[in-house]
């Protein structure tokens, strides 16, 4: 009895290898996924993520970031570091004003820009966790680089996000200047 | 004799040509057929359709320093591609192409395909023994151990057919069979015809059973330390036993030139890249087998299988000849 189970067995294997064949052939009919990248792009390229960004507020230069400085300590690859702004310098009935307002109990407020003056992001430890863009209170940073971003050293991905922004934000509006009006409008 | 002689020489260089044609195509077809099974374009850059690719390949291989290892036997290791190589140009000579189209008709044509072919183990042994390396020397030692295995069910299988044509002639055998399908051999002997395809790959050292390369676990096995031609005469070799293997499966069961319209030739080719395609197929849609299921597979299944179907054969033989004389 067990020869003939085993032989049972191995006939229904020989059938499996039929099974096969039929996959592979079918795969080979059918056309292929792959795309012949330099000579073609894929078509969905603008869901890739690239790089860290910083997206700007109404101004298009300037980040909406507020250098609250979560995302750096979210960040598990310690890529960024935010340099905030330094108060800027009072005039003396400024200060006067603030000594004043201190003497009576009333809270100062803090004149210092809120948007940072350096992002520093270092793209070579970043491991497009996406991290920092979670605990963003403001949602100021997205992945939106560019994809075809290729360097000669590691220094050239060391980056200062606000500085990227603004170059970004002047070459748009170059962009914007050049082109004629009504293909503005279209 | 003269003439016999310079038959066998334009016989030869017409089999160097097509070996050297044969690997040129095979290759592009195996990696062309690799990708679109994986759903790749395979080699399209080289060329219309990457045609050009393995001539590219070629000049590579060609241009390539040849290196030896550390206290490898000097003679032996440059023998061993050699040796690969060079049988394997023999075996072309018996294969009836077409009526009358063979370089070298002798009545056992068929016996010097299957002595020859078993020179390629030793090649295999050779290189793998001299390389000096663990890999090559695991790689020569499955080789041996599997061909020995597979050499066992081929030859009852190619003799059970030899039995019904009563000749080791493969143009005799060619002349038996019809000019249609059910006229071949494969209908009367598909066991045969199964056992044969089997340890056919089993003799070629093709996927799945291509244990003594597997590169898995023995990086190359015995062609490991093998650089440029040295590799490439082993790779040349493989691709034309599989040519050689794919003819005689031709010649014994599908009917050889035999075919409506077409010339004998044109079939005879057909069939035997038909046959090819199907071996390509095999490797890449099977996983390689362990060792153990190798040995499993041939001793446990295709010998009793194969002498099994031997005997059958040979009585039904002898019954047919007591008939006939008996009528």
């Amino acid at each position: 009895m067990n020869v003939i189970k085993e032989a049972c067995k191995t006939l229904s294997d020989l059938w499996s290898l039929m099974v096969g064949l039929k996959v592979t052939g079918k795969y080979f009919l059918e056309p292929q996924r792959t795309v012949r990248y330099p000579w073609k792009a894929v078509s969905n390229i603008d869901t890739f993520k690239a790089h860290l960004v910083m997206v700007p507020a109404k101004d298009p230069s300037k980040p909406k970031c507020i250098s609250c400085g979560m995302c750096a300590l979210a960040c598990p690859s310690n890529c960024l570091t935010v340099v905030k702004r330094k108060a800027p310098k009072l005039t003396p009935e400024e200060e006067k004003a603030a000594a004043e307002a201190k003497a009576k109990g009333e809270k100062v407020k803090d004149k210092t820009p809120k948007d940072p003056e350096k992002f520093l992001y270092d793209y070579t430890l970043c491991s497009l966790c996406g991290t920092c863009m979670e605990n963003c209170p403001v949602g100021a940073l997205a992945f939106k680089g560019d994809v075809y971003l290729a360097g000669y050293s590691r220094k050239d991905f060391h980056f200062d996000l606000v500085d990227m922004l603004k170059n970004q934000a002047k070459i748009e509006g170059l962009d914007e200047a050049a082109a004629p009006a009504e293909t503005r409008e279209a | 004799m003269p003439a016999e002689l310079i038959r066998i020489l334009i016989g030869l260089v017409a089999v160097a040509l097509s070996v050297g044609l044969i690997g040129l195509v095979m290759v592009w077809v195996e990696r062309k057929v690799a990708g679109h099974v994986q759903r790749r374009p395979g080699p399209f850059e080289v060329g219309p359709y990457g045609l050009l690719q393995p001539l590219a390949d070629a000049l590579k291989l060609v241009g390539k320093q040849l290196f030896m290892p550390d206290n490898a036997d000097p003679i032996l290791y440059w023998l061993a591609p050699v040796l690969a190589f060079l049988p394997v140009l023999l075996l072309f000579l018996p294969l009836p192409v077409g009526d009358g189209l063979m370089a070298l008709d002798i009545n056992l044509g068929l016996l010097l395909i299957l002595a020859f072919s078993g020179l390629a183990v030793l090649s295999l042994l050779l290189g793998g023994w001299a390389s000096n390396n663990k890999y090559g020397l695991l790689g020569a030692a499955r080789a041996v151990a599997q061909s020995v295995a597979y050499e066992i069910p081929l030859l009852l299988s190619v003799l059970a057919v030899c039995f019904v044509a009563g000749s080791l002639n493969l143009a005799t055998v060619v002349k038996g069979q019809g000019t249609w399908p059910w006229n071949w051999n494969i209908m009367t002997q598909p066991l045969a015809f199964l056992i044969y395809i089997v340890s056919a790959l089993g003799e070629t050292n093709r996927a799945p059973f291509d244990l003594p390369e597997a590169e898995s676990e023995l990086t190359a096995g015995f062609h490991t330390e093998y650089s440029g031609m040295g590799f490439g005469m082993f790779f040349l070799a493989e691709y034309a036993n599989m040519v050689v293997v794919c003819s005689v499966a031709t010649a014994l069961f599908l009917g050889g030139w035999n075919g409506p319209i077409l010339p004998g030739p044109v079939w005879f080719v057909l069939k035997v890249s038909a046959l090819m395609l199907l071996l390509v197929f095999f490797r890449w849609t099977y996983p390689r087998v362990r060792f153990d299921q190798l040995l499993n597979i041939n001793w446990k299944w295709l010998l009793p299988l194969a002498v099994a179907n031997l005997l059958a054969t040979s009585f039904f033989v002898k019954l047919a000849q007591f008939s006939e004389v008996r009528w």
